[in-house]
């Protein structure tokens, strides 16, 4: 059975290196088609203008599956994904995404940032610093000190006995013991985690990280770990923003992070069913990259699909930004194999639907490691968009945001993304606006505002923007578009242009890496989700924003916080809302747990109102303490009861969920 | 009496134990005269002044038109139409008609115009009335705050039809909003005025909504509908009606849970309670309640009969204190007690009846804002002179009367009362004035205080003693005004005599009887039995009638005074209790009888048996104990309660009865500490 799985390229479809195969619709052929195909592609490229490669992969080393397959040391070195073993390489460790990129104030006090990855990089934002001092009562002069390297004399020790160590290294598996390696591994991108990590406490770390390249590595692990009592704790990007990374303080057996990021190759594609199966390893910017060079993608696109992993995705029940047209991940995956203590558990067909009792990918898809390790995943594909098309639309206030929203769900006809930001939100952006290139411009947005505030009466200080993004036909999306605007229109919005869409939609990947600027200078922020039924959404939105704000006044924040939401997501009955929370915590002795005891409060306002535990962080540890309140005492008897059988000597120890 | 001589031995040494005057000063320092200004600037200057009232920061200003449109067309009342709809056969354009109708006759329009027309009547009204309408500045300038904050509620005491229209004076002296009403529909009686009221701010209920979902769904809807948006305070009577005896009313909760839900359900982020207490030196309605608990039926309010009232307006009426308190947050009152996700499963339109952690919570909020209330009541000189003066019926020599009421006076002060005792004057003038206020009540004939009714055991006839005991029901209906601040150390003291035990665990357990006993008739926060027990003997034991240690209580050597005195004081509840246990234990009941049967039976047999002289007080006689009593009966399962077509019939248990009624009697020590445990 391991041995068949060995033949990770199946000739049927090697499409990379393939030379007969086309993608379905270029078989169309005439020149015009082709011509569409080619802007589609084109605009694709501008859209993941940030998914531009790093710098070429490094070689790939010790790797099993593809070393004893002669055959296919090309495809591998091909395949080899964005994220090598030395994550560190490439990625901070102490804070989000590259090393190359970031926020900073340069000598004139002048917002910037960095690097040449994304559309912002490079450009100089001459609004931040006003914004950060108006928002959070920050000051340039004012700025934290941390550290500069991570804090590897404090690690406590690996502890793996003699005999297992033997046995590992029997494996041929690469593993590490390198402190730098088992500490990158201990956290997620929870503000505790990152916030300690820049003040150097370390507590309890994975004792070995192994990095398996295919399913049979995976199998051997876990009967190893299995055999040695060995805690396993799957990592797949790091993204995880639930403490479901956080190594439990009380695990006393060795911890092995299992990392899954060297098992990212796309294994093969069936045209036919538009399917793909994929290495659960493999993260969201490379899966795209490499199913777009063949005129093909899956559309999930997370926030996070940079670094997130498709393993991780499947593991939370994660959601994207373009949900409306390809799903979420529980619409798009077919088939999933997770190794489990117990055995493997997969279906036996790749059926689009079944009725076989509860369906067991959702005992795995939310199981967020507590159960196995997600290897390799069968999912939908598409065929790349024709046509893109950016969009906003301003409104008086949230309020008529929401009704827009609400009646776009109702009418189904919900663009691919559709977000509403509320007034704190359209401020922020404004806080990110490059340095306008010429005076035209300038004056044209200047033109813009007068007409908004002055001749449409919209109040500055209330008013709202929703961006959005058609894909699709040409013909379909303009149509779509009218649709949409028309709807917005009745209900008091104004159509506000593509640049506001598209420039909505750029900062999504680079909004997280604000906060390391941010805690430079005494302001810690995080955010949270959560989905909504329709009718509660304004009341939702209103009542936890006000809580944050109270609670952070009676817990004693010198400065008003920062508290924003947006409406990211529409579904039939309901909306997922995403809120961002910040405050300076200057004179707070002890701001962490000051944050978190606010976020606690707004997750229990958030309940209260009828919003969900989670929408698509998940539970991890974060969360846990009200997965009963949520799902009932049987709710989570049912879970545990999986749990006992599938794992009954607790290997997937983090802790999560339950 | 046998402890007035001891009682002149007592106060000067009862006098030096209350330090705490100073406080009571700054309180009283806290209120501003609003009939001051007004004694000396123009009416007219003062109804046509600017006025631009604070609001709401979350306000979408709206006019009453638009309001009704949003209430008629709300979720909530289109789905009670449907569902009319389908249970009659009706069109729903024609309920909704009839809805649309009910809020045209509920709405308010407010006007200015009328508004100032009533600011200028209400002054020369007042002036007419009032000597002073005093006003704690402090609880304004909250309000002034909350109001801007959060959507406000106003929960007044209510024991005249003066208070909303004071209200609404003063909130709009302070240039406050001017609150909402919700106040009985019997006002549209009055047409010009009921109008003018409507006009002014007040909308109307019905007394009863019965069975009509309609009006009931209209007019929730119309009250959240202003709460949500914040259009303006709403204000109602948590006690539901005007007191008739003085004393705080339990609680009425369909008001408050409509007020509420906002909350629960999320649409606003909080609330504000605000109670108020309004306190009258001399209640505009005091005989005509009086009459009232006799079974006298209330005139219907006319307005004709308004202008009859034009005599009193030659009458004095002292002053009034009005008390606006901390403004509360429903929302951390609620915080831990009451699980709003209950919400989340069925959709927020659909009308629903509070579950029973809602109810619970309504009903602690509602004893808490009536506790509230009470504890900001200003309490006048003649409230202590009546307490005094009922106790020592027939009459008492005025030297006793001021002596007593100095006495009283020092131990309320001590116990947390606020007494607006008149400073710069001689104790004796005070008692003197406040007599000459109430001259049609009381009198003093010879140096000796008796009531104005008074009657010679040779005149004892049914008639008579329905007389006399109107002047006995006015002078309580004032002594009642204090009772709150005593009840508690009353009720161990009346508990610790009946125990006959100086064991603190048979006093407790005899007082947490009757406790139980009276919890319709005295506000008690549910669930604070213990609390009420403790501060009851720390208050006994503070001034000095009981010494004790942790299992053991004594009364000390000069405490006799007081714990006789305080036990007189509500001894004439207790024996109310046993009498109408008597009626019942010793008739024959075949049939179920209904509130109404058991009330006028009531009467007759107390009547009867005040003229043999087998009863000594005569407030047996008062309709508001004689329902309090059955209520406590049917809680105590003394009464069984079955619900009929048209209301109410009860069934007597007669064994029930009698151990209600031993339990209310001092027993013989052993048996009782056993009964007490049952």
């Amino acid at each position: 059975m391991l041995s068949a799985r060995r033949g990770c390229w199946d000739s049927r479809c090697q499409f990379p290196s393939d030379p007969g195969w086309q993608p379905q619709h270029g078989r169309m052929a005439s020149a015009e088609e082709e011509h569409r195909e080619l802007r589609a592609r084109q605009r694709l490229r501008v859209m993941a203008g940030h998914l531009r490669r790093a710098e070429p992969a490094p070689p790939p080393g010790l790797n099993q599956c593809r070393a004893v397959e002669p055959g296919s040391a090309d495809s591998a070195a091909k395949s080899a994904g964005t994220i090598p073993r030395r994550r560190q390489e490439i990625l901070k460790w102490n804070g989000w995404g590259y090393n190359d990129s970031k926020f900073t104030f340069n000598k004139k006090g002048q917002g910037e940032f960095t690097g040449r990855r994304y559309r912002l990089s490079g450009m100089v934002l001459p609004a931040l610093k006003e914004w950060m001092e108006k928002s959070f009562g920050a000051s340039l002069e004012h700025r934290t000190t941390q550290r500069t390297t991570p804090n590897l004399q404090d690690l406590p020790l690996s502890i793996l006995n003699e005999e297992c160590l033997k046995e590992l290294e029997n494996l041929g598996i690469p593993f590490s013991q390198d402190p730098e390696d088992r500490l990158i591994r201990s956290h997620g991108h929870c503000l505790h985690e990152i916030f300690a990590l820049r003040e150097g406490k370390v507590e309890r770390v994975p004792d070995v990280v192994i990095w398996p390249s295919c399913h049979s590595d995976v199998v051997k692990i876990v009967q190893l770990a299995s055999k040695h009592n060995v805690c396993i704790i799957p990592f797949g990007g790091g993204t995880s923003v639930s403490d479901a990374l956080e190594c439990p303080t009380d695990e006393k057996r060795t911890i092995l992070s299992l990392d899954t990021s060297q098992m990212n190759r796309i294994l093969w594609v069936d045209e036919k069913n538009l399917t793909a199966h994929v290495e659960a390893g493999i993260t969201g910017q490379d899966l795209e990259r490499q199913l777009g060079e063949h005129g093909y993608c899956t559309g999930h696109e997370p926030d996070s699909m940079e670094f997130s992993s498709l393993g991780g995705w499947v593991a939370t029940r994660a959601s994207g930004m373009k949900k409306n047209i390809y799903g979420n991940i529980e619409d798009l995956v077919v088939y999933i194999k997770m190794i489990t203590p117990r055995g493997i558990v997969e279906k036996s067909c790749q059926g689009p639907r079944m009725s076989t009792g509860p369906d067991i990918y959702h005992f795995i898809m939310g199981s967020e490691g507590t159960l196995g390790v997600v290897t390799e995943v069968t999912i939908k594909i598409r065929a790349l968009p024709e046509y893109q098309k950016y969009g906003s639309i301003v409104f008086p206030n949230f309020e008529h945001g929401v009704a827009c929203l609400r009646e776009v769900a109702r009418q189904r006809c919900a663009p691919a993304s559709i977000r509403l930001m509320d007034n704190t939100q359209f401020q922020f952006g404004h806080a990110l606006k490059p340095q306008v290139a010429s005076i035209f411009t300038s004056f044209l947005d200047g033109l813009k505002k007068f007409y908004i505030t002055k001749f449409k009466g919209f109040d500055p200080n209330e008013l709202c923007v929703a961006t959005l993004l058609f894909e699709g036909s040409r013909e379909k999306v303009l149509q779509q578009e009218k649709h949409v605007y028309d709807i917005a229109a009745k209900v008091g919005g104004l159509a506000a242009g593509e640049d506001n869409g598209q420039r909505g939609y750029m900062l999504t990947f680079v909004i997280a890496y604000i906060r390391d600027l941010g805690m430079d200078y005494y302001i810690i922020g995080e955010s949270f989700e959560t989905s909504v039924p329709w009718d509660r959404v304004i009341d939702l939105c209103r009542n936890v924003k006000e809580k944050l704000v109270r609670e952070s006044k009676e817990r004693g924040v010198q400065f008003p916080p920062l508290a924003t939401c947006r409406v990211t997501q529409t579904y039939d009955a309901g909306a997922c809302v995403y809120f961002y929370f910040a405050f300076n915590y200057r004179g707070i002795s002890d701001p962490i747990s000051v944050f978190e005891q606010i976020e606690a409060s707004a997750r229990e306002e958030i309940l209260e109102n009828g919003g969900s535990l989670s929408h698509h962080h998940g539970v991890g540890k974060l969360r846990k303490r009200w997965l009963k309140e949520s799902i009932s005492d049987v709710g989570v008897g049912m879970l545990k009861s999986v749990k006992q059988y599938v794992d009954p000597n607790n290997i997937f120890g983090n802790q999560n969920l339950l | 009496m046998s402890h007035l001589a001891t009682v002149s031995m007592a106060s000067p040494a009862m006098e030096s134990l209350y330090p705490q005057k100073d406080m009571t000063l700054n309180k009283r320092d806290g209120f501003e005269d609003l009939m001051e200004e007004r004694r000396h600037s123009s009416d007219l200057r003062y109804a046509m002044r600017c006025y631009t009232p604070v609001l709401y920061k979350d306000l979408v200003p709206r006019t009453p038109s638009a309001l009704r449109s949003i209430v008629l067309k709300s979720d909530q009342v289109q789905y009670v139409i449907k569902q009319l709809s389908k249970e009659t056969g009706e069109s729903p354009d024609i309920i909704s008609d009839e809805a649309s109708d009910i809020l045209e006759k509920m709405g308010h329009g407010l006007r200015l115009s009328v508004v100032r027309f009533f600011a200028f009547a209400l002054s020369k009204i007042f002036k007419a009335l009032f000597q002073k309408v005093r006003v704690n500045e402090e609880g304004i300038h909250k309000l002034h705050q909350a109001i801007q904050e959060y959507p406000v509620v106003l929960l007044p005491s209510h024991r005249s039809y003066i208070d909303f229209l004071m209200l609404s004076y003063i909130m709009y002296t302070y240039d406050l909003c001017l609150p909402v009403i919700a106040a009985g529909m019997d006002f549209m009686g009055m047409k010009i005025v009921g109008e003018m009221l409507r006009m002014s701010g007040a909308f109307f209920i019905r007394r009863s909504f019965g069975a009509d979902k309609l009006y009931w769904a209209v007019f929730s809807e119309y009250v959240k509908t202003i709460l949500r948006n914040g259009d303006a305070p709403v204000e109602f009577f948590v006690e539901g009606t005007r007191s008739r005896t003085g004393k705080s009313l339990i609680p009425k909760l369909g008001l408050f849970n409509i007020a509420i839900e906002p909350f629960l359900m999320g649409e606003v982020f909080d609330m504000y309670l605000v109670p108020i207490s309004i306190s009258y030196e001399r209640i505009l309605e005091e005989s005509l309640y009086a009459h009232e608990l006799l079974g006298v039926p209330k005139p219907k309010e006319s307005t004709s009969g308004l202008l009859k009232a034009r005599k009193i307006l030659s009458e004095n009426f002292g002053s009034i204190h009005v008390y606006f308190g901390q403004p509360v947050s429903v929302r951390s009152l609620a915080t831990g007690t009451v699980r709003r996700s209950q919400y989340n499963l069925v959709p927020r339109h659909i009308p629903r009846k509070p579950s029973g952690d809602v109810y619970r919570f309504l009903d602690a909020v509602g004893h808490r804002m009536v506790m509230l209330q009470q504890k900001n009541m200003v309490i006048s000189p003649w409230a202590l002179v009546a307490t005094v003066i009922i106790q020592n019926l027939p009459s008492l020599p005025l030297s006793d009367l001021t002596r007593q009421t100095l006495w009283l006076k020092a131990i309320a002060e001590a116990f947390g009362a606020f007494i607006d005792w008149p400073r710069n004057v001689t104790n004796d003038k005070v008692i003197r004035s406040s007599l000459a206020l109430r001259h049609s009540i009381v009198k003093t004939v010879k140096d000796q205080v008796v009531l104005c009714q008074e009657v010679t055991p040779a005149e004892f006839t049914v008639e008579n003693i329905f007389k006399y005991t109107v002047s006995v029901l006015m002078c309580a209906s004032y002594r009642n005004q204090i009772l709150h601040v005593f009840v508690r150390p009353a009720l161990v003291t009346i508990a610790f005599q009946n125990a006959h035990s100086c064991r603190r665990e048979d006093v407790y357990s005899c007082f947490s009887y009757l406790h139980k006993v009276f919890s319709d008739e005295f506000i008690f926060l549910p669930g604070d039995l213990v609390k009420d027990f403790d501060e009851g003997l720390y208050l006994l034991v503070k001034s000095g009638a009981i010494q004790g240690s942790h299992t053991q209580i004594y009364i000390s050597e000069k405490g006799g005074v007081t714990i006789s005195f305080l036990s007189d004081m509500f001894r004439p509840f207790l024996e109310g209790y046993q009498v109408i246990c008597k009626y019942l234990q010793c008739t024959e009941h075949t049939d179920h009888f209904t509130e109404k049967k058991f009330i006028s039976e009531i009467r007759s047999y107390a009547a009867e048996n005040i003229l043999t002289g087998a009863i000594k007080y005569n407030e047996v006689l008062s309709m508001d104990m004689q329902k309090n009593a059955l209520a406590a009966l049917a809680r105590l399962g003394a009464m069984e309660k079955l619900k009929i077509a048209n209301g109410n019939v009860y069934k007597v248990n007669k064994q029930a009865v009698t151990k209600v009624a031993n339990m209310l009697a001092p027993t013989i020590p052993v048996k009782n500490a056993t009964a007490a445990r049952l």
